[in-house]
C-alpha cells in the first residue's frame, strides 16, 4: 500500500477546491486550506510534521494512527480532517511535555515490555489511556474487549494488558 | 480518492436540499466508518459530500419516555451502548452496539447512519478484476462461485450474496424499531424491517430510501420483552470482527412457558432478517434446550448454501438456541 495512496491523481480533475480548517492540536492552533480529501492522520503527519501517529492500514482496521478529537479516542485515518475543524485533537507527541516525565501509560509500557518493534505502540498507548478514562479497564477481559481495535503484530499483548492495569492503579492515584 | 467539494449541513433540511441540488454523485457525510472508507477504494465516487455530523438536534438519545426510546441519527455507537436504560432494560440493543467495531469506530460512528452500513464482500470492496453486481450492475459476481465463505445462506439472489453486516440492525428490528426520515417530499416514518432491499436482480439498491432522504431518528416501542434479550454474536476471534452468525433474541415467561418471542439474525443474511417462524415455534412452549433448538433450525429456514458456508447453516441453528438459552437466565426473577 502506498503512503500516497489516500491522495491518489487523478489528472482529469481540475483544480482542487481546498477547505480552511482550524485544529488545536496539542493545544496549538493552527489553520490549514485543506484538500477535503485529507484524512486527520494525514494533517498531523504531513502537514504538522507530526510522526508519531502511524499509518498501519488507512481503513480503520489496525488502530496504529489512534488520537483523541476532543477527548474521545479514533482513529485518524478514518476521520476526514475537515471534520476535525474546531476540534481539539491530541496525539502521541502531546501526551505529556517534552522535557518532562513520562505519561504513567508510557512508563508502563516500557516497565512491561509491551511492544517489540514499536510500530503500533502510539495507537496502543493512545487507546489504553481512553480505555482507562472510560472506566473500561477494571479486567483483564474488559481491557482486552475495548482494546480489540488495536492490533500488534509482534504478539506484545501479554504485556499490553499487563502495562494498561499498572497504569490503569497510577493514573487513578494521579 | 476521487476528489469532491465539501460542505457543512446546519439543519436537517438545509442537508436534504443541498443533496437534491447536488444531483447524482451527492451524498450525505456522518461518521465517515463507511463512506470515507469505501472512497479510499474507490468503490464509491461521490463528487459531492454534505457533512450532517454538526445537526445538533439529531444527536439526542432519549430513553426515558414511556411509550417509546428515541435515538438521534447522529448520536454515537458508542454513547447509545452506554445508556443505562439501554443497558439494564434492553441488553442485545446494548450488546449490538459495543459488540460490534472497536470503540475508536464506535466514537465515530452514528447510529442512524450505522443503518446503512455497506457490505464487507471481498469482491465488492476489491474492485477489478472482480465482477460485482453491487458495484457495478448487470457485469456478474464473483461471489457466487468464488471465496464464499462470510456469504449470505439467507435472503441471496443469482446476482447477489453479499451479507448484511451490522449488528445494530438485527438488534432493532427484533424490537420492531421504526426510522423517521426526511426528504425533499416531506418527512416519513419507515419500519426498520422494510427500510432493507433483498438483493433480487438489483443488489445496488440496498433500501428503499431515495437519495435525498436523510435517516432523523430511530424510534422503538417500549416492551417487557427487552430485560431478557441478549445478542449472542459468534465471529472467528472474539471481539473486533464481523458477524459468522449472530441473533438478537428477547423474550417474555409465564413461569417455564414462553409467551412472547422475537428472534433477527445477523451475519447470515442479506438485509437484517427477523425470524418469525422460530418465534413461532417458542411461543406458548417450555423454553427447553431442544425447543431453542428447534427455534434456531426455524430461523435458518430456506438457507441455501454456497460452496463454502455450509457449516454456518448449523452454527446459526447453534446461535439462535445460545441466545434463546441466555436470555432465559435473565427472565429468572
Amino acid at each position: 500500500m502506498s503512503n500516497e495512496g489516500d491522495i491518489r491523481e487523478h489528472p482529469e480533475e481540475s483544480a482542487i477546491e481546498t477547505v480552511t480548517t482550524c485544529v488545536r492540536v496539542n493545544g496549538k492552533v493552527h489553520t490549514l486550506a485543506i484538500d477535503p480529501r485529507t484524512s486527520l492522520l494525514d494533517l498531523v503527519r504531513e502537514h504538522l510534521g507530526l510522526t508519531g501517529s502511524k499509518k498501519g492500514c488507512d481503513h480503520g482496521q489496525c488502530g496504529a494512527c489512534t488520537v483523541h478529537l476532543d477527548g474521545r479516542r479514533v482513529v485518524s485515518c478514518m476521520t476526514p480532517a475537515v471534520q476535525a475543524d474546531g476540534c481539539e485533537v491530541l496525539t502521541i507527541e502531546g501526551l505529556c511535555p517534552a522535557d518532562g516525565e513520562l505519561h504513567p501509560m508510557q512508563q508502563a509500557f516500557i516497565d512491561h515490555d509491551a511492544l517489540q518493534c514499536g510500530y503500533c505502540t502510539p495507537g496502543q498507548i493512545m487507546a489504553a489511556v481512553a480505555c482507562v478514562r472510560e472506566g473500561h479497564a477494571s479486567s483483564v477481559e474488559q481491557i482486552r474487549e475495548y482494546m480489540s481495535g488495536n492490533i500488534c503484530r509482534c504478539g506484545a499483548y501479554v504485556g499490553i494488558v499487563d502495562a494498561i492495569q499498572d497504569a490503569a492503579s497510577k493514573m487513578k492515584e494521579a | 480518492m476521487h476528489s469532491f467539494t465539501y460542505t457543512r449541513a446546519q439543519t436537517a433540511e438545509e442537508a436534504v436540499r443541498a443533496v437534491a441540488a447536488g444531483g447524482p454523485g451527492t451524498r450525505f457525510l456522518a461518521g465517515g466508518t463507511t463512506l470515507y472508507d469505501l472512497m479510499k477504494l474507490e468503490v464509491e465516487t461521490p463528487t459531492r459530500l454534505v457533512d450532517v455530523t454538526g445537526l445538533e438536534d439529531l444527536s439526542r438519545i432519549d430513553t426515558a419516555g414511556s411509550a417509546e426510546l428515541a435515538f438521534g441519527a447522529m448520536a454515537r455507537m458508542s454513547d447509545v451502548a452506554a445508556d443505562p436504560r439501554l443497558v439494564r432494560d434492553y441488553p442485545a440493543l446494548s450488546e449490538s452496539l459495543w459488540r460490534a467495531a472497536s470503540e475508536q469506530l464506535r466514537n465515530m460512528a452514528r447510529v442512524g447512519a450505522n443503518l446503512l452500513q455497506r457490505t464487507r464482500c471481498a469482491y465488492f470492496r476489491g474492485g477489478e478484476p472482480f465482477p460485482c453486481n453491487k458495484r457495478k450492475p448487470g457485469i456478474g459476481c464473483a461471489a457466487l462461485e468464488g471465496i464464499n465463505r462470510g456469504h449470505a445462506l439467507l435472503g441471496g439472489s443469482d446476482a447477489c450474496i453479499a451479507v448484511y453486516p451490522g449488528d445494530w440492525a438485527v438488534a432493532l428490528v427484533a424490537f420492531d424499531a421504526q426510522v423517521d426520515v426526511l426528504g425533499t417530499k416531506g418527512p416519513r416514518t419507515i419500519p426498520l424491517e422494510q427500510l432493507h432491499r433483498e438483493p433480487g436482480t438489483t443488489p445496488h439498491l440496498e433500501t428503499v430510501l431515495t437519495p435525498d432522504e436523510l435517516i432523523l431518528r430511530i424510534r422503538v416501542p417500549v416492551t417487557p420483552l427487552g430485560r431478557a434479550s441478549t445478542y449472542h454474536k459468534i465471529r472467528d476471534r472474539e471481539s473486533y470482527a464481523f458477524a459468522l452468525a449472530s441473533a438478537a433474541v428477547a423474550l417474555q415467561m409465564e413461569g417455564e412457558k414462553v409467551c412472547e418471542a422475537r428472534v433477527a439474525i445477523g451475519g447470515l443474511a442479506t438485509r437484517p432478517w427477523r425470524a418469525r417462524e422460530a418465534e413461532r415455534v417458542l411461543v406458548g412452549r417450555p423454553l427447553t434446550p431442544q425447543a431453542a433448538r428447534a427455534a434456531g433450525d426455524a430461523a435458518l429456514q430456506g438457507a441455501k448454501a454456497t460452496r463454502e458456508n455450509r457449516f454456518r447453516i448449523e452454527l446459526g441453528a447453534r446461535t439462535v438456541a445460545d441466545a434463546l438459552m441466555i436470555a432465559k437466565q435473565r427472565a429468572e426473577p
